[in-house]
């Protein structure tokens, strides 16, 4: 393990978070060892013990309430960009960037578009907000808008340069962003992957890789056992 | 060796991100002014160059980069002097954070295409109850982070990415959406700190090439 000697990382996170799915992968492809601690986002009537967390102890941590944080021992880190570029910096084998600046860039193009183009149209805030101001259908409709712009966008940018994942053949950030968002347009919004043909194929590159299966959400240790 | 382009709009406060940038590390740029209010975004000679039809845009050669942060660290790997990220790793992951509760937290929920949908599918108050909430947890989600470490900027007494990210997102809350920046004294100190720079003072809004004159 990458960090055996030192005190444990600890990851708060919720099963079905985009957010917290990145830094899963992260985390799994450098072999670094973490104490999962899952977090209870969705309030419930029954407080279900496999949570350590509600979300109210949890904000004593992060008063934002925002999954995933990391711990590395005084070190707090919340934003799963910020963790991920930490770990990269911290523990720099494998390297989550290329070396050459343009396919850095795209990278980091492609990270922009789903950190603030897909996602934020898609949290439990906003759609919940959709619904409640207007209707159910009106929700679905944003969300699936969002996606299509979003992964249309993504579509071009990485048609010339994907090798058998997004910027050629090793895994970089580009993927960490595109997992979970493509698992969950495919899983939880019934998106049709058809009109972004290299989306698909990146998708399937990662049924192939532990360190991104053993990241789904269905896998976690919070998962619920109807999934 | 070719100079550098950025397709920019005056108000856009991505471009404005990126022009703070290009002007702290000294690089000298032709400013190609893309009109999104007239949808200048989707003519085809823009799109030939820039396929995503988003501002701002930096052309460099034959490189094009879209989207701040992006063009952003590469202008910071390209040229490293001066750097936008400390050296240590502590300090670089909250400029990191700074960066992305503007750019996924704060920043979507204001843009064009939002607006729109607001105002048409509810109504022109929601739209801006909508804005001022996306504004109020991200600065509040601000003033926790850096109430620690700031100095005389963001994190430090050094101008650092977070920096670039802060100036246009505080200056559109004074400016455009009437936020009261008492309840966020951190942030607005710093906005104080960016009105004496050159760097932040070249690069608002009011002071672009394509500013309308009425402003």
């Amino acid at each position: 393990m990458a960090n055996s000697g030192a005190e444990k990382l600890k990851l708060y996170s919720y099963w079905r978070s985009s957010c917290a799915h990145r830094v899963r992968i992260a985390l799994a492809l450098k072999g670094l060892e973490y104490e999962y601690i899952p977090v209870n986002l969705i309030k419930g009537d029954q407080f279900d013990p496999v949570y350590r967390f509600d979300l109210q102890d949890f904000k004593k941590i992060n008063p934002m309430g925002t999954v995933p944080s990391l711990v590395d021992g005084d070190v707090v880190i919340n934003d799963s960009f910020a963790i991920i570029m930490y770990l990269d910096e911290k523990y720099p084998e494998p390297p989550l960037l290329p070396r050459d600046l343009h396919k850095r860039a795209v990278n980091f193009q492609a990270m922009s578009i789903v950190l603030s183009g897909i996602q934020p149209h898609q949290n439990l805030a906003v759609i919940r907000y959709i619904e409640e101001k207007i209707n159910a259908e009106e929700k679905t409709a944003w969300v699936n808008n969002a996606i299509t712009k979003g992964f249309t966008a993504l579509e071009k940018l990485l048609v010339n340069c994907a090798g058998k994942h997004a910027t050629g053949d090793e895994i970089y950030l580009a993927d960490l962003f595109l997992a979970p968002q493509i698992h969950g347009a495919i899983n939880r919004f019934q998106i049709n992957m058809e009109p972004y043909p290299t989306l698909a194929k990146c998708y399937e590159s990662y049924n192939e890789l532990p360190a991104f299966q053993n990241a789904l959400p269905e896998k976690q240790p919070d998962a619920p056992s109807t999934i | 060796m070719a100079k550098l382009k950025l397709y920019s709009y005056w108000r856009s406060s991505c471009a404005h991100r990126v022009r703070i940038a290009l002007t702290l590390k000294g690089l000298d740029y032709e400013y190609i002014p893309v009109n999104l209010l007239k949808g200048d975004q989707s003519d085809p000679d823009f799109t030939k160059i820039n396929p995503m039809g988003t501002v701002p845009a930096l052309v460099d050669g034959d490189v094009v980069i879209n989207d701040s942060f992006a063009i952003i660290m590469y202008l910071d790997d390209k040229y490293p002097e001066p750097p936008l990220l400390p050296s240590d790793l502590h300090k670089r992951a909250i400029n990191y954070q700074a960066t992305s509760i503007v750019m996924s937290g704060i920043q979507p929920h204001q843009n064009m295409a939002l607006f729109r949908y607001l105002e048409e599918k509810i109504n022109a108050k929601e739209k801006t109850a909508w804005i001022t909430n996306a504004i109020t947890k991200g600065f509040t989600a601000l003033e926790n982070l850096l109430v620690s470490c700031a100095g005389k900027y963001a994190t430090g007494d050094e101008v650092y990415m977070a920096d670039l990210f802060l100036a246009p997102q505080i200056h559109a809350a004074f400016n455009r959406f009437q936020i009261n920046m008492e309840l966020y004294p951190t942030l607005a100190k710093f906005h104080e700190s960016y009105n004496k720079l050159p760097a932040f003072q070249n690069a608002v809004p009011e002071n672009q090439p394509d500013t309308p004159s009425t402003i």
